[in-house]
């Protein structure tokens, strides 16, 4: 079964990125541009793994882990935050708040994939 | 092109549309909106332009970016002040980080110079924060390597060997944080051999038994020549979440193989951090939870992004269009039915309809010339520091939409007004501050719409136009007669003759020989003439008229010597029919034309064109008086009026090249072709180059072969 990635970032470069990294894997991506967007897109259309950006416009990535973790279907989706802060105290934040892990920009294509199939259990 | 160029060059495009956020946010701030959400944004647009950068190794502006970001993220955790000295550093630095951004852009190193110069401006805005810690993007944080990579890794265990035993107990937050043991031990088992063993022993019995609390725990050993971290890494993600205990084991063999060397840091995948997580961190940040309200949407309106060519295909489209409805409307008019008739009421509606579709097709071209005058700030505080004087950028009518094109065009010669407005227009500190004028100049520049036109309009609080001086120079440079009398408006428009210039001596700002007649002739190629009001003590100010859009154009049908030819209406100031006394002959072939009481230069049109009129033709009676760039008034000879109405340009340059005194073509009604005519081409070249005898047939088959 194809893993279904759901890429929420507000830019367009990155989320261009990582979709053709994600599509290139043999996954299906899907976009959205914010978190507000994002949680709808979730909704519509639940993934098998979200990756979120933390610094976003009208909800930022841990807007989004909680209002996933906080709903009542597929609470426990993989969320894996792409963040260019690698300071630990912002790792530790993210996980407080429910990441199941993170990936540091800028980010390897083949990091970022392995990192998707560890918290998804897709095969290469 | 291939995938990553195509997203190399998203990065561009959106770095533009960032850079012209951070732009809007600075002025914000400038204006003293200090609010969070402002601040937010400009961190927002600093580090997303980081981001991206990053993606592309552009190592030099993701090590500005993330100094400026250092800061930006100071501010607005309220740690460091929001006050004129660190806003004027921060808008330096955003132009700054423009430069960088083109140097990437264009692969140039043209700009990274100056980057230190701005990073110690950085750096003293930090120094007011005794807590801000400036950490480098790329500070050898302790990156551990973690591949999946089977091939490197996946060796066949020697019986003898490294093992590692796992104690692994999973806590509640574990699976709520999305874990799955399971998967966390098949990563282990692609590290090498595994024997995992459950461990009930904390499963209460089934009346205790509470399923949100998870009560197994797993024994792992893993047979793997990997290094210890490898191991670790695999955790990385679940830190804190579980209880887990490795311990390596060394069985000695009598061979011992090679230990397998640890990944070259180049292949470094996930980075991770042995640092104690429970330690307090150096900087706490403002909790960045803020933003998870859904009542504040700034974001953008939702656009669709669509190839320009798409845009152009389509203009072209509606172009025919247009063509197609004015033919109907003519050949139903020849039918000459009832004003009432069904057909010609749907032809009406046809050609409202066909209007309706032009204009919004139009509109997609339009674009705000906000990003444009928001370019502007960054010329008027350059153009303020190398003359020494303070000067500010006030803008109105932001919003207002003009062609693409247009707004593409404009900027060159609109940087070069706004810099001559500083440069020439206010006046130096001293004088101003002699003059009793704020020492801070004020440079305002407004868009609007007017009647089928963008007015344009530069006003500077300056000294206002030295006349006196203007005419000295002009005179000095031969530019106008010794003796010659003019009167306010004759001499501001002195200023517009190639090789003029004002300032005594040639600053490096606006001088370089270019003067405001290229700003003219520039203006001009977008359909639009440049005029100058000044008043002294007050100021000057330039105003630009542009026409909406290049695609269509209000013209007026004239025939000449036969042929039917398109005037643009912008040009023509009034239609005459002179009487006898009117005409003058002076010397051999010129005439002039007498209008209250200003005698105006006459060409003919067909002459100039080198058509000759037919010998029984009747003697051309109309005058179309035209403003010109270079000339002044003229008067154009025209055979006949037909009408005015909107035709649709079709370039000539393409299939045909340029034809002088001829700016284009279009398509009339009846599916004539017809020449639209540049009134400043045949004025200025009374006789033009192509005036060997043309016949009107050649010039036809010429026309059909430009027009296809």
């Amino acid at each position: 079964m194809t893993i279904k990635v759901l890429a929420i970032d507000d830019s367009r470069t990155i989320r261009s990125l990582v979709q053709k990294v994600m599509e290139d894997a043999g996954f299906e991506c899907t976009l959205a541009d914010d978190g507000v967007q994002g949680v709808t897109r979730f909704k519509e259309n639940p993934p098998d793994v979200v990756i979120t950006d933390i610094n976003m416009p009208n909800m930022d990535g841990y807007g989004v882990i909680s209002a996933i973790r906080g709903g009542s279907l597929h609470r426990n989706v993989p969320i894996l935050v792409l963040t260019t802060e690698s300071a630990p105290h912002l790792k530790a934040k993210a996980r407080d708040a429910g990441a199941t892990g993170w990936i540091v920009k800028p980010f390897d294509d083949v990091a970022i994939v392995s990192v998707v199939r560890r918290v998804t259990g897709a095969r290469a | 092109m291939s995938a990553q160029s195509s997203i190399r060059d998203m990065f561009f495009e959106e770095s533009e549309e960032l850079l012209e956020a951070l732009a809007e946010g600075l002025a914000q701030m400038n204006a003293g909106n200090h609010d969070d959400e402002t601040v937010n944004a400009v961190f927002r647009a600093v580090h997303s332009i980081k981001g991206g950068a990053g993606a592309f190794k552009l190592t030099a502006l993701v090590a500005f970016a993330h100094r400026f970001e250092t800061v930006l993220d100071e501010m607005r955790g309220h740690r460091i002040a929001i006050d004129s000295s660190n806003l004027q550093v921060l808008q330096r630095s955003a132009d700054h980080l423009a430069d960088l951004v083109e140097d990437a852009r264009t692969e140039s190193d043209a700009s990274s110079v100056q980057t230190e110069g701005f990073l110690v401006a950085l750096d003293a805005c930090l120094g007011a924060s005794p807590g801000a810690v400036v950490s480098e993007p790329d500070e050898p944080f302790s990156f551990a390597a973690l591949s999946l990579d089977l091939s490197d890794i996946a060796m066949p265990a020697e019986a003898a060997g490294q093992h590692f035993r796992i104690e692994f107990r999973p806590h509640a937050g574990l699976y709520a944080n999305g874990h799955d043991p399971a998967l966390l031990i098949a990563t282990l088992a692609d590290l090498g051999d595994v024997e995992v063993e459950l461990d009930l022993s904390r499963l209460p019995d089934l009346p205790d038994y509470d399923p949100a609390k998870p009560s197994l725990s797993w024994r792992i050993r893993l047979k793997s020549e990997v290094e210890e971290t490898v191991v670790q890494d695999v955790f990385e993600f679940v830190e804190g979440l579980c209880d887990l205990d490795i311990k390596r084991e060394v069985v000695e063999a009598v061979s011992e193989p090679a230990p397998q060397p640890p990944m070259p840091a180049d292949e470094v995948v996930v980075a991770v951090e042995r640092t104690d997580l429970a330690r307090p961190a150096p900087v706490t940040p403002k909790e960045e939870g803020d933003g998870a309200g859904l009542t504040e949407s700034r974001g953008p309106k939702p656009t669709l992004r669509v190839d320009l060519d798409r845009v152009d295909r389509l203009i072209n489209a509606v172009g025919e269009l247009i063509i197609n409805q004015s033919m109907i409307a003519q050949r139903v008019q020849e039918l000459r039915l009832a004003t009432d008739a069904d057909v010609v009421t749907h032809v009406e509606d046809y050609r409202l309809l066909a209007r309706d579709i032009q204009e919004a097709v139009m509109a997609i071209r339009a674009q705000p010339v906000k990003p444009l005058f928001q370019r502007m700030s960054r010329i008027v505080r350059e153009a303020a520091d190398s003359t020494g004087k303070s000067a500010r950028l006030v803008t109105h009518g932001e919003g207002t939409e003009v062609d693409k094109t247009v707004v593409e065009r404009l900027a060159d010669p609109l940087t070069h007004m706004i810099r001559n407005a500083v440069d020439h227009g206010l006046e130096s500190l001293e004088g101003r501050i002699a003059a009793g004028k704020d020492p801070c100049g004020t440079i305002h520049l407004s868009a609007a719409h007017r009647s089928g036109a963008v007015i344009i309009t530069i006003r500077d609080d300056g000294a206002g136009l030295n006349r006196r001086k203007i005419l000295e120079i002009a005179k000095k440079k031969n530019l106008v007669s010794q003796d010659a009398e003019l009167n306010d408006a004759e001499t501001d428009a002195l200023l517009f003759l190639p090789g003029f210039s004002t300032a005594s001596t040639i600053s490096n700002l606006s001088g370089r020989g270019v003067g405001l007649d290229v700003v003219r002739n520039a203006v001009a190629a977008l359909g639009g003439p440049v005029s100058i009001a000044s008043n002294p003590g007050q100021g000057t100010e330039f105003t630009i008229s542009l026409p909406l859009t290049l695609a269509v154009l209000d013209g007026m049908v004239v025939s000449v010597a036969g042929q039917v030819m398109v005037i643009p209406i912008t040009a023509i100031l009034e239609t005459i029919r002179p009487g006898v006394n009117d005409l003058h002959i002076v010397g051999t072939n010129e005439q002039l034309l007498s209008i209250r009481g200003k005698f105006i230069p006459v060409v003919d049109v067909a002459k100039g064109l080198g058509f000759t009129r037919p010998a029984n033709h009747p003697e051309p009676k109309t005058l179309l008086l035209v403003e010109t760039e270079k000339q002044g008034q003229c008067a154009l000879i025209v055979d006949r009026v037909f009408d005015q109405r909107q035709v649709v340009i079709k370039g000539l340059d393409t299939n045909y090249g340029a034809v002088p005194g001829v700016s284009a073509a279009t398509v009339l009604g009846d599916g004539q072709i017809a020449l639209i005519l540049d009134p400043d081409a045949i004025a200025n070249n009374r006789v033009l180059p192509l005036a060997e005898a043309r016949t009107a047939a050649k010039l036809n088959e010429e026309r059909k072969l430009a027009v296809a």
